[in-house]
């Protein structure tokens, strides 16, 4: 099987689960407890944190942990939103966000926030004069993700947060699920403030993920309990979640080099792709190379994924988490595409670890298929 | 052409006279503790300056675990190219390629002055070299965004950008050692830092008294102890078993009058393994009118015990000043973790905040602690924390 669906999930690193079942039955203390093996345990958590802080040149009480992107997401916007209430209420993020992040901003507009929705061009980027002339003195969140998880088009982040710094008021939040581990962000610039990872995505667990949260952002937590995590993400720690999130961050971070390689497959895609009069490629040519995202005239998408699945390879429409549904896709939408294309839009997405024999084998696959029913689905 | 060393200024080491050359040794060996996982370097300690020759070793990792080393005053990434014209002025070039900014000052020195032009005729030179081979460059003798410097040798010229503060100090080491009582809460470790910054090598000791105190305690002071090495090199901690002592203060003496008493017998108990450990001086976390034992009649009363010098960096300091420097140090998030520590333990009700010297010796007369003292420094525990090693948490290092 040839899985090419690493944006959705991807397949976690065996050392990963070692981790993860190791600290799960030795140390399974509660960190807070004040004995010796409560000691022991906190002693793990903090050298987890103090790992990912220096991977990422920030501090280790700046890293919290959380059950996944969806919660960073949540726990970033509505706990700013919350928290700097008495600042303003207007909030500005961009049409194309993960639903983990456009429906929190909806949820806040039935809270008596503004929220401003960015627009994007053709190739699915913001613009920064639209994003100046959308700023007023009410703004208190600037919230945008770093690499689009359907096209894969790379968001100017580095330019948002020098410009931000004009704006000091301003909390300025990335989405950086689909960044990780393959294009690095500037984690220590003084106006990025708070930053999504997610584990399951960079070959780690379900259920580990973390916001980079910067010393002087105070958050208004989700949850309410016991003050653990600085009181931001109060809950028993998952320390075993926790350390194998680090882990997997750490050989994430090492192979990040093998993302050039991934720019060779990636042409390579587009390359053959292109040869086919049905296909039109929808990511921007500018964009991330671990993600491909075009559409087969005529095709509906269901059919394609499943007729690629018997010849024994893993793609998927849009995103996971709205490929179960028939609609039109909001991000291809937003970039001005028409119905057709935006209903009929397939996704490959690559990992660190893919090779090009992989590519190769797809490309068959693709054109076994687009040979046996070409003829039956082209009108 | 790459900036191949990083160049350190002395600041007050450079003034003192005789000793000067044990101080610079002492700080060249410092540098080469804190920085002996990187392989490819090598230290040079001269008169005036010290370099640290890359070899190909990024300088901004280097520069960042140099800032907490004492004994340096400021850093500057550095070039060496050779003293004729041509030589220079390509590296300045290239110096001023490697900023950020719009504005920029060539200075130049010529300790070496059989080069044929003078620094004002060089600075002219370069600065107009600069001037017609870049785009968006100004001349700013004022506040230039970067500031070159070109220090004209006799055995080359260094070209030098940028400067980063050091921390200033002592190098650690240079001026003897000191024996600092650590509790574990947010004082002692900034004391032991302060008293790091004046060139003293640390020991610590820590009094606990299980089961009273958590092990927990006993943690965060191995914790302290272990941040306290990026500053000062290893750090040797004496835990001291205090329950036997303790619990005899408790029962013997009055309650309002334990806190007292108690810490006298710290005192004893410090000064005697001070001198097991040829260790000239104490150094503790007091802050004049802090807390009960810390008024004028208390600190009176204790330090009656000895006739070591004590070193109280804190004595005149605020609480927020001293927090600020735990913050800064990293100690404080250690330090405020919720567990007692034995100084905290048997805090009675109503301490004696004026406790009278001539009771205490009335009191003391009746009851003789020297046994339980040699016990307890006969069964200390002693522990080195090493820099850079993650002591006992390398059983995590296959986790992570
Ligand atoms: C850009 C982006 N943000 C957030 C998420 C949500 O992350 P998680 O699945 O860890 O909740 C995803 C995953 O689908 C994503 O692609």
């Amino acid at each position: 099987m040839i899985y090419l669906d690493n944006s959705a999930t991807t397949k976690p690193y065996d050392e990963v689960v070692d981790t993860f079942q190791k600290v799960a039955t030795t140390y399974f203390a509660n960190p807070s407890s004040i004995h010796a093996l409560g000691g022991e345990v906190e002693a793990l958590l903090t050298k987890s944190k103090e790992q990912i802080a220096s991977l990422l040149k920030i501090k280790p009480n700046e890293v919290i942990y959380t059950s996944g992107g969806t919660e960073s997401n949540n726990l970033a916007i509505k706990g700013t939103a919350h928290g700097y209430q008495s600042r303003g209420n207007h909030l500005i993020t961009s049409k194309v966000e993960h639903p983990s992040v456009l429906e929190t901003f909806r949820y806040l507009e039935t809270q008596g926030f503004t929220v401003t929705y960015l627009s994007v061009d053709e190739s699915g980027h913001i613009s920064l004069e639209e994003l100046k002339e959308v700023i007023t003195n009410e703004t208190i969140l600037v919230s945008l993700m770093h690499v689009n998880n359907e096209i894969g088009t790379i968001q100017p982040i580095e330019q948002v947060a020098d410009l931000l710094a004009e704006y000091p008021k301003i909390v300025f939040h990335v989405d950086h699920v689909q960044g990780f581990g393959k294009l690095s962000l500037p984690y220590h610039h003084p106006h990025l403030d708070l930053v999504t990872i997610s584990g399951h995505k960079i070959h780690g667990l379900k259920g580990s993920s973390c916001l980079i949260k910067k010393e002087h952002i105070h958050l208004t937590p989700l949850q309410h309990g016991g003050g653990q995590e600085h009181g931001v993400r109060p809950g028993t720690e998952n320390i075993a979640s926790a350390v194998s999130l680090a882990k997997a961050m750490r050989i994430a971070k090492e192979n990040e080099h093998s993302y050039q390689k991934l720019a060779l497959l990636h042409e390579t895609l587009v390359n053959e792709l292109t040869k086919y009069d049905n296909v039109k490629i929808n990511s921007p040519q500018s964009g991330a190379s671990h993600i491909l995202n075009f559409s087969v005239q005529n095709f509906k998408p269901e059919v394609l994924i499943h007729a690629l699945k018997e010849e024994g390879v893993i793609v998927s429409t849009k995103s996971a988490c709205s490929s179960k549904d028939n609609e039109v896709s909001h991000v291809l939408e937003a970039c001005g595409l028409s119905d057709v294309s935006a209903s009929s839009a397939i996704r490959v997405s690559m990992s660190t670890e893919q090779n090009q024999e992989e590519v190769h084998s797809f490309l068959q696959a693709f054109k076994n298929v687009m040979n046996k029913y070409e003829k039956i689905m082209g009108s | 052409m790459n900036y191949d060393h990083i160049l350190i200024r002395y600041g007050e080491l450079a003034l003192k006279g005789k000793n000067q050359k044990f101080f610079i040794r002492t700080l060249r060996s410092n540098v080469q503790q804190a920085l002996s996982d990187y392989k490819g370097l090598s230290i040079k300690g001269q008169r005036d300056h010290m370099y640290i020759l890359l070899n190909g070793e990024d300088p901004y990792p280097i520069i960042e675990r140099c800032k907490d080393i004492f004994g340096i005053q400021s850093f500057s990434l550095a070039m060496k190219v050779n003293n004729d014209e041509e030589s220079i002025k390509e590296g300045t070039l290239e110096a001023i390629k490697k900023e950020e900014g719009e504005t920029f000052k060539v200075t130049c020195k010529r300790p070496n002055k059989e080069f044929p032009k003078s620094s004002q005729e060089m600075n002219r030179l370069l600065g107009g070299h600069i001037l017609r081979n870049t785009e968006g460059w100004e001349v700013d003798v004022h506040q230039p965004d970067a500031a070159i410097r070109v220090e004209i040798r006799h055995d080359a010229t260094y070209i030098t950008s940028g400067r980063t503060e050091g921390k200033g100090g002592l190098p650690v080491g240079s001026t003897g050692k000191s024996l600092l009582m650590m509790s574990g809460g947010i004082d002692s470790p900034v004391a032991g830092y302060l008293t790091m910054k004046r060139g003293v090598k640390l020991e610590a000791i820590h009094f606990h008294s299980p089961p009273f105190t958590s092990e927990r305690a006993k943690q965060k002071v191995e914790d302290l102890a272990q941040s306290l090495t990026k500053f000062g090199g290893d750090v040797t901690v004496h835990y001291v078993p205090f329950t036997e002592l303790q619990q005899k203060i408790f029962k013997n003496v009055p309650e309002y009058y334990g806190m007292t008493v108690m810490r006298r017998v710290m005192m004893r108990v410090s000064e005697q393994l001070a001198k097991q450990h040829d260790i000239l001086s104490l150094a503790t976390g007091e802050s004049l009118g802090q807390v009960a034992s810390q008024t004028m009649e208390s600190m009176n009363a204790i330090n009656e015990v000895t006739n070591y010098p004590i070193i109280r960096p804190l004595v005149a300091m605020d609480k927020n000043e001293i927090i600020n420097i735990a913050k800064e140090i990293d100690t404080y998030d250690i330090s405020i973790r919720p567990y007692e520590d034995c100084c905290t333990i048997f805090v009675p009700k109503q301490p004696k905040t004026r406790p009278k010297r001539e009771k205490i010796l009335e009191l003391e007369a009746s009851v003789d602690f020297t046994q339980e003292i040699n016990e307890a420094i006969d069964q200390v525990e002693t522990v080195v924390y090493k820099n850079n090693a993650n002591h006992k948490q390398d059983s995590f290092d296959d986790l992570l």
